[in-house]
Order: C-alpha cells, then structure tokens, then sequence
C-alpha cells in the first residue's frame, strides 16, 4: 500500500509526503486539521490540507522568528505571539531568562488540544510559568492593547485563509500601538517565489512598511514550504535588525539552536536581488 | 408551511434530472452547454453553462409556469406565507415596478414615502398615475430618512380620498421599519391597497425578533430581494401577493415587461434559497443578528463612532429595527462617512455597502464569518488612529412639500429647455434634485420650483450638501418643461 499526503503548492507544482498513517483529523469553526506521521518528515499537523509544521523542519522557522529579534532587543520583557498554539514559539521564547509574561493568543482551541497530544515537544513551551494562553481572534485581543508590549510575534501562516485578518494594515496598526516606543513585530512573510504567491507577500511588506519605521525582510530554508523558501518580516520603531544586532550579547546566553547562528543573523538579511527588487518597488510605490 | 415539502427544490431537480438525460440541444442557447464558447466555460465554469437551458417541457415556462416552476412559486409561497409568489428574474425593480402597475392606472394617484426608490418613479413614467408624497421624518443627528409616520399617512389618506394605494418602503436600507400592520389597515380601511416594497427584508420573513414582514402586516403585494439577505444569484427576486390580489392579473403585468427567456440560474438559485431560509434561515439569521449585535458594542467601544440600533426605537418614524443592518455615523471622528467608505476600501481591502455624509453601512449576512467582523471593527478602530480629525456636524434642510403640477410621465415625455437656476421660479421641473443629506428629493419631474425651494437649493449647496441628478452637476441651470405645458398647467 502506498499512501501518500499531497498538498498543492501552486495549481501546477504539487509537493507529495508519503505517510505512515493518519493519526487525527477532526474540524473546528477555523479549520480542518490533520496529523500524519511519515518516514521523511516524521510526525506533520496539515490546515485545511497545508502543512504547517513537521517535527523534522519545525525548528527552522521557530528559531527563526524568536531568537532574530530577541538579539536585536537589549531587554525584553513582555512577548505576544498571535497564534503559536502550537507552543513552538513559547519554548524558544522560554530560554530569555528576563522575560517576564508570554501571552499566546490562538483563536481555535482544537489547534492547540491537537498539539498537546500530539506534539508534546513543541506544546512543552505552553507549560512555561509565564505563559498565558488565550482562546480568542488576534485582532480582537489586540484591539485594547496600548503600549503593552516589547516584541509580538505573528505566528500565523497562511494570509489567505483563517488567519486572513492578520496580514492587514489594520493588524499592523494595531501591532503599532500595542507595542512600547522601541517595540518590535516579526511576523511569517510567505514564500515570493512561484507567481500566485507573489502578491500577497508583496502587499504584506507594502503593509508593514508604512506601518512601521524600520521593515526589513529576512529568509530561512524550509523545506516543507512552498519551494522550500520562507521569507520573515521585522517591523520595528526604533532597532534596527544588524545596526543594532548584539552578536556578543547573543553568543553568550549559550542558547542551544539547530538552524539560527549569530552569523547567521546577518546573511539572513542579505536576500536574492529579485526579492529585494519586489520590495523595493513596493517601498517606491 | 410543510416541511418536509420545503425540502424539496422542483427546479433544481428538473435541472439535475436534465443534465443526466444529456440531451443533445438543437434549441437555444447557442453556446450549446458552453462547447461553441470555451472562453465562457473557463469563466463560470462547465456546472454553471451546463444548466444554462431554455424553456421546455420538462423545465417549465416562466412565462406561464404549469408545473416546476410553478410548484417551486408555490413553495416560495408557502415559505413566505403568501397567498402567491412570482420569481422575478429582473431584480426588485421589476417587482416593485409590477406592484405600481397591478393597482395604479393612468391618472390614479399613489401615496409614497418622499425617498421612494427610483423603480417607482420610473413605474409612474410608464403608467402615468400621479405621486402623493409623504414627508418621511429625518433623523436630526444621523442625518438619514425614517419611516412614514402614521398621521402623516393618515393626512395624505384624508386629502386625496380618491387615492388607490399606499406604498411603503420598508425596511429602509438603514434598517429603519414604519408601522406596517396600521398603515396597511388604514389602507385597507379607505379601500385603497398597500404596497411594500421589502428589497431589503427577506429575513424578516425567516429570522426570530425581528420587525414584521409585509405579508404577516396583511399586504396586498411584496417586492422581495431574494439575492440581498437571501442569498440568490444577484438579479434574482420574489413578487409576493396577499389573498385579496387578482394573480391573473399580475400575471398579465408582470408579462408586459418580463423576458420570454428567463435564465434558469437566476430561478434554481431562488429555487434553493427558498429552500435554504425555510429549513435553515431561522438559525442563521439568529447568527447574523449577534453578529451584527456583537459588531455594534465593539464599534461603540472603540470610540467616536456610533454604531446606531434599537435605542432609535421611538414608537412613531423608528417603529421598529432591523437589527441585521450594521450602520455607523462616522462624523464624531471628523470623517464623512463616504470618507470612511473609501479608506476601507483603498487602505484596508474591505468593501462596505456605502457611505453617506455622516454613515456608513456594512452589510451583514448569512455569508459573514466572526473573523470578517473582527476586520471590520479592527480597521475602523485604526481609520480613527490613523485618519480622525476634529467632529464636524453636517447642515440638514428641512423639509419642503412638493407641489406636483405633471405627472411623471407628463414630464418626462413634454418637450424641456434649460433655464438658469434663478429663471427657474414657477415652471415645472423636467429632472430630479436629490439633496444629501438626508438623500431626499428637492424636486422630481413634474414639480413646480418654487421661490422656497431655490433657496433652499442655493443655501443647502451653500453649506456643503451634496446635490445630485440635474443634467447640470452644479445646477447652475435647470431642465424645465417648456412651451404652451408649461404654463397651461393641464397635465395632471
């Protein structure tokens, strides 16, 4: 028997994941949402059909979004994470001994029960003392929030679907006021290489460029992403993401990471030119 | 109505029995289930042309339905609680249009709300009857029409005895509900008909706590926009008739201007929503309410805005509320609402129904998701941050009562000229002059501009309404009749 999970990246390119078996599927008012474990990429959680994380590349994109704007920060205490129910965030997060409060805001409580059965290594970061997670819409939890907060981080995927909301000018704003005067926003940027996708990363950083001071864009390598290539936005009102990047600092907290390096802090920066041409022109527009 | 019936959908199933007969058409359309236009295939898709048919045996005839068409007309009826239903396949106007011509004929007069929709203008060109208005009430803040007030309806009754309906535009695209059950028994009381036109309350007739509808107020006919709050194929519509109506004559009306080759995309789509709202409506329209509901506390707890509802209630002009309505006065954070209406738009990719002046209006449906309203609500709270400016409150005229000299249809066919504004006095008007606010006709075709009313033009411009419909957008000049019409003053 062959079994196999396919998801469409474009309507022509189709990336394929052979499966062991299914180990869940069940449909909240958000999503459907199922669990595979297979050979290649060990146990994956699938959204309506997209894989959002598998044990073997999780640690890419949750090393990424963390550690890039907490070695930037000279002192964080306050993190929010929209979405993250996963809890993947949370446990990086959870190394910076001077945090002080992690609120994890995830609308869809089946998200995060699934997780905890089923990914115990990633939902560990939910235990953290000073975690608080909350069961509501981003926007929603956002809108009352005023000069709360040091760094937030968008956790969510997909600027198409569900979590739509999250990739409008109006989140940003709302990002904007929820954050101190030397706040910090990193959110997930979508992948700019096949056509269709184009746009919507575009307009994502057109969003955040005027929202904020300081946008700057960074990549990662993540296989189970669409061609394999996932970009990161950092807005920020006052640090900027290398000028006021603390190498040292960093490297001496001994933080244990698979993917992220202080070296490699700063190559992530430096994007292929036509990346950086569809910002630009975004920037200009 | 019978449930187990409402489950069935005759329409539609006469389509998916011919889809698998495949039949192979010598008959119209030719496009031929789409192979002689591909173009067309790719853009709604082979589903969609493939029922895409003509009139025949097994699919009945809008024209003169006998059997599914007909059975469908009749479970919309009973879904309704009408004593027959026509499904219109040119929007609402074509009820409301139907509705003027079943009862009024030339010279008949007809007592209208003053912000009556334009299709019922239009019906009166082409019957010739003659216009009775009614001054619905403005709200002072808001700056929007209301409802008819029943001693106002009850005054235009006693001065024109000899009128043979009353129409009532209910609910108002704002949500606002007149009296309807003591306007249609003071109509019927004096022997005259009522009319209402409900395009914008299909829900009324599914949804629990909200104002009733025309046919349980007892009104003789109903113009009911299935694709607003029902969720049919845009164009698609619902004539509603109350026992008291002769249906073969309708029939004959609704036939003098109705295509003879009805899409059957447009009727299977009623066919299916009627079926939808009757087995699902009551539970979704629960859902739209407290959605709206939810929406109106979070946009007042943002600040600035008013997201107005049932505390309009006053007993007289606001009767009732329809809740599903979600409007915003928008001018306590100095922006107009049509300002508001086009940031969502341009900044935030959120498109609303409208804006006015002082409003705006998002349209609340069986479509919405919660997550969608949080967008809504997010982006007005960054509109303020980013765009308020210090509240400005908006000059509303008052009321003038028209002096109808023509008919509509006398004015629209007299011979015109184009008078300078001032020129104008004591001639009948040829255009309409709507003025925003409140979104009130100054003038129609066939009323006399009087002394009173050019000033009212000249100030109301003057402090910064908006004036729309003359051929001349600032009205500078005005189309009037001209010739021996005119001053003969014989055409009503």
């Amino acid at each position: 028997m062959e079994f196999w999970f396919n998801e469409m990246h474009t309507q022509n390119v189709q990336m394929s994941i052979r499966v062991e078996r299914q180990l869940f599927s069940g449909e909240s008012d958000f999503q459907r949402i199922d669990v595979f474990d297979s050979p290649e990429f060990g146990r994956f959680l699938a959204s309506d059909g997209s894989v959002i994380f598998s044990e073997k590349d999780e640690f890419t994109y949750d090393e990424m979004i963390v550690h890039v704007p907490m070695a930037v920060h000279p002192c964080v205490r306050r993190v929010l994470v929209i979405g993250g129910g996963d809890g993947g965030v949370a446990r990086e997060l959870s190394h910076y001994s001077e945090i002080e409060a992690i609120d994890v805001v995830e609308p869809d409580k089946l998200f995060v029960d699934v997780c905890r059965q089923f990914f115990p290594d990633n939902a560990c970061g939910l235990d953290d003392s000073r975690v608080t997670v909350t069961y509501q819409d981003g926007l929603r939890f956002l809108r009352a929030k005023q000069d709360e907060y040091d760094l937030i981080i968008n956790d969510s995927t997909d600027p198409l679907g569900h979590t739509a909301g999250l990739f409008t000018k109006e989140f940003y704003g709302s990002c904007f006021k929820a954050l101190h005067d030397d706040g910090i926003m990193v959110y997930q940027h979508g992948s700019p290489f096949y056509d269709e996708d184009e746009a919507p990363c575009r307009a994502m950083h057109k969003k955040a460029y005027r929202s904020f001071p300081i946008s700057r864009v960074y990549q990662a390598h993540i296989p189970t992403c669409p061609a394999g290539y996932w970009l990161f936005g950092f807005a920020s009102k006052k640090y900027h993401p290398l000028g006021d990047f603390n190498k040292k600092r960093w490297e001496e907290r001994g933080i244990k990471t698979w993917y992220y390096t202080a070296n490699l802090h700063v190559g992530a920066f430096m994007l292929p030119k036509y990346v950086e041409e569809l910002l630009e022109e975004e920037e200009n527009r | 109505m019978d449930m187990e019936q409402q489950k069935r959908a005759p329409v539609y199933e006469a389509l998916d029995r011919f889809r698998r007969q495949r039949v192979v058409p010598f008959d119209v359309p030719g496009h031929k289930r789409g192979r002689g236009n591909p173009e067309l295939v790719e853009l709604l898709g082979e589903k969609c042309v493939g029922i895409d048919v003509n009139s025949m045996k097994p699919l009945d005839n809008l024209c003169h339905p006998v059997s599914v068409i007909k059975r469908a007309e009749e479970l919309a009826a009973a879904a309704f609680g009408a004593a027959h239903c026509f499904f219109m396949v040119n929007g609402t106007t074509s009820g409301v249009q139907s509705m003027i011509l079943s009862v009024c004929k030339n010279g008949d007069k007809i007592i209208l709300p003053r912000n009556v929709h334009k299709s019922a203008i239009n019906a009166l060109v082409l019957c010739g009857a003659v216009p009775v208005y009614v001054d619905p009430r403005v709200d002072q803040k808001l700056g929007i029409p209301l409802g008819m007030e029943l001693c106002d309806v009850e005054t235009a009754i006693e001065q024109n005895p000899d009128a043979v309906a009353v129409l009532v535009n209910n609910p108002t695209y704002y949500g606002v509900c007149s009296n309807l059950k003591a306007i249609v028994a003071m109509a019927h009381a004096h022997g005259m008909k009522a009319l209402v036109d409900e395009a914008h309350g299909t829900h009324l007739y599914f949804g629990a706590g909200l104002p009733m509808s025309a046919m349980e107020a007892g009104a003789d006919m109903a113009a009911v926009s299935m694709h607003k709050s029902g969720g049919s194929l845009t164009q698609s519509s619902l004539l509603l008739l109350g026992a008291d109506m002769n249906e073969r004559h309708v029939d004959q009306i609704v036939n003098l201007t109705q295509t003879t080759s009805a899409s059957y995309l447009l009727m299977s789509s009623l066919d299916i929503s009627r079926r939808n709202l009757a087995l699902r409506g009551e539970r979704s329209f629960q859902k739209v309410s407290e959605m709206a509901e939810y929406a109106r506390e979070e946009i007042n707890a943002v600040g600035g805005y008013y997201a107005f509802g049932r505390e309009l209630v006053n007993g007289g002009s606001v009767f009732d509320f329809d809740v599903t309505k979600l409007s915003v006065y928008t001018r306590d954070v100095g922006l107009a609402g049509i300002e508001v209406y086009d940031l969502l738009r341009d900044e935030y990719d959120i498109q609303i129904e409208f804006g006015d002046i002082s409003n705006i209006l998002a349209y609340i449906s069986i479509g919405d998701r919660i997550q969608d309203i949080e967008r809504l609500v997010g982006a007005l709270a960054d509109v303020k941050r980013l765009y308020a400016k210090p509240p400005a409150r908006v000059f509303l005229p008052e009321y003038i009562s028209p002096e109808v000299a023509a008919t509509p249809q006398a004015a629209f066919y007299a011979e015109k000229e184009s008078l300078p504004l001032l020129e104008a006095e004591g001639r009948i008007c040829s255009e309409f002059v709507m003025c925003y606010p409140p979104g009130i006709p100054v003038l129609a075709p066939g009323e006399v501009v009087t002394r009173e009313i050019i000033e009212y033009i000249l100030y109301a411009q003057a402090k910064g309404c908006s004036m729309q419909g003359p051929e001349d957008p600032e009205i500078k000049n005005l189309n009037v009749l001209s010739g021996k019409e005119a001053r003969n003053g014989i055409l009503v």
